[in-house]
């Protein structure tokens, strides 16, 4: 799938408020959406949204970033970027799909994790990791869709899954443009130059094995055809949920290979013992 | 102007030859934290503790090592195991090859298998001094293939972690050695793996958000900065200072993100007792 975009305007693309979130995604593939809410021992964190629903009649678990659509909504989400009680909840809603052997679909699309004074008190970091642990033990069927952008831990807290697949102009990246330039750069203007260096558009990550399938967009992008984009992303995970249906009991292995091999062939030198 | 950037060459090569130990006796050094000046002697006693602050220096994996281990016991695992350059990124090779050459360190972790007071253990020791202790690649691989080893000779895992978060220079590539650490730590531990994670000054970003924070035992040197977020970046985004000794050990401690705060000194006493608890039959 060559790209009439540069990764920069797939940035801007990903970015764009007029595509479907997760709310929209869950509202349009799903039915009976019960939204769960709470992580339990804090509070409810809204970035994150999460609950019961059926997917073409069967009970599933749905979990996503919630940007909002408005402002108001806006606030109320935080932009998206959950604080440690959205990945705790996530994590609630994950082991109770568990229990009740419910196949999990993540909608991926944060600007990251929120860098903030309550979210690091209550231990963001943790959190993440626990998410991260998690996920890779899990035995029912996991499907993450980057659908807008895909950034730092606070993306990936969300996509260990057995596939992990992206919109065509989605990116996924270990940091905003921005933030990677500041760090590397000193200079977070320069955040153009980042987006052809960091490899983040889809098309990069299908070649490298990050993802393992890019869905097509309509033309112009995901904004101008609702309907068209939820065909797509509804065809896509019927076929994978049917796929992974057939490996039930080897999933979690399946899972942790996925995600061992990620680099591992990357260095030069071969296992060895003392 | 040229004054000012050779003292400050100076200072940095100090501090170098402070984490790695090797402060010839005679030279008064002033403590990053509180600017006191204390001699080589002083600082080599002390292992690199500030004698007036307490400040607990960042240390270097061979030189930490050095310190916890039973004489003798250390065996490197992993040493060949090399960074690579995924993203084909401007000059990352030269940068490699440059800290390679100055540090003697592949990449910015170091893998062993030793004792501590004849108990034996896996250890991974991170190095601020190669890229900021960044999770490379390498690293990941390097921290997972260690815990597999001691998953496979069923021994305890020990990791002092130091680290600004993800390497840049390798992108999406090491986002993903979070999943693939944390997964393995994971693993390990429902086997029955003990695992205990020492947390050094500083300890942000990608490790604290993956294998760093999944310790059956929490331990933190006093002081050491700890957070998934690093402090400028909070700043930045919610408009206002941070409090003193936000993020700090002490502040972990506090709300619930650790067992024990350790001082330099402690360690191998802390860590023999806490083999032997998990000494089994």
């Amino acid at each position: 799938m060559a790209s009439r975009y540069t990764p920069e305007e797939k940035v801007k693309l990903a970015r764009d408020p007029g595509r479907p979130g997760t709310a929209d995604f869950i509202e349009h593939l799903f039915t009976d959406f019960f939204e769960q809410r709470g992580d339990r021992l804090c509070r409810e964190d809204g970035s994150i949204l999460g609950g019961i629903a059926r997917f073409h009649g069967r009970p599933v678990t749905v979990i996503g970033h919630r940007k909002g659509k408005t402002l108001e909504e806006n606030l109320r989400c935080n932009f998206g970027m959950p604080g440690p009680e959205g990945y705790r909840k996530a994590q609630r809603l994950m082991r109770q799909a568990e229990k009740f052997g419910r196949p999990i679909f993540t909608f991926v699309d944060t600007p990251g994790a929120y860098p903030g004074k309550e979210a690091e008190e209550r231990g963001q970091g943790e959190a993440i990791a626990q998410c991260l642990a998690l996920m890779s033990t899990l035995e029912v069927p996991v499907i993450s869709v980057i659908t807008g952008e895909g950034n730092s831990g606070g993306a990936l807290a969300l996509a260990v899954a057995n596939r992990v697949l992206m919109l065509e102009h989605a990116v996924y990246a270990v940091l905003s443009p921005e933030g990677f330039a500041s760090i590397l750069w000193k200079d977070s203007a320069r955040s153009g130059e980042a987006c052809g260096v960091m490899k983040l558009t889809a098309q990069d990550l299908r070649r490298s094995g990050i993802v393992q399938g890019v869905l097509r967009e309509p033309e112009g992008g995901a904004h101008t055809d609702w309907e068209a984009t939820y065909r797509t992303v509804d065809a896509a995970l019927r076929k994978e949920l049917a796929a992974l249906d057939k490996h039930r009991g080897s999933l979690a292995q399946q899972r942790y290979q996925l995600f061992r091999a990620m680099g591992q062939g990357l260095s030069p030198a071969g296992k060895e013992e003392p | 102007m040229n004054r000012i950037f050779s003292q400050r060459r100076d200072r940095l090569l100090t501090y170098q030859a402070m984490r790695e130990g090797r402060i010839t006796a005679g030279t008064r050094t002033p403590c990053p934290a509180c600017g006191k000046e204390s001699s080589g002697l002083d600082w080599s006693r002390s292992l690199q503790v500030c004698p007036h602050c307490g400040f607990h220096c960042p240390m270097g994996a061979y030189y930490r090592l050095s310190t916890i281990l039973d004489p003798g016991s250390f065996q490197e695992l992993e040493e060949k195991l090399a960074p690579a350059d995924p993203l084909s990124f401007p000059d990352y090779p030269e940068k490699l090859a440059g800290l390679e050459q100055s540090t003697g360190l592949k990449d910015a972790a170091v893998g062993a298998v030793g004792k501590i007071e004849e108990h034996r253990a896996v250890f991974v020791v991170m190095d601020s001094r190669f890229l900021m202790g960044s999770m490379s690649t390498a690293v990941g691989e390097k921290v997972t293939r260690c815990v597999e080893y001691a998953g496979k000779k069923k021994l305890p895992l020990i990791i002092f972690s130091a680290s600004g978060g993800a390497r840049m220079q390798e992108g999406i590539f090491s986002l993903m050695q979070m999943a693939k650490t944390a997964a393995a730590i994971q693993r390990f531990q429902s086997r029955g793996g003990l695992y205990i994670s020492c947390l050094t000054h500083p300890t942000t970003g990608g490790v604290t958000a993956s294998f760093a924070s999944l310790g059956d035992i929490m331990l933190a040197e006093p002081g050491a900065l700890i957070g998934f977020a690093g402090p400028r970046v909070i700043e930045q985004t919610i408009g206002e200072k941070l409090p003193e000794g936000f993020q700090r050990a002490e502040y972990l401690l506090d709300h619930g993100f650790l067992d024990e705060i350790v001082t330099r000194d402690q360690w191998r006493a802390v860590l023999a007792r806490l083999l032997a608890l998990h000494e089994r039959g």
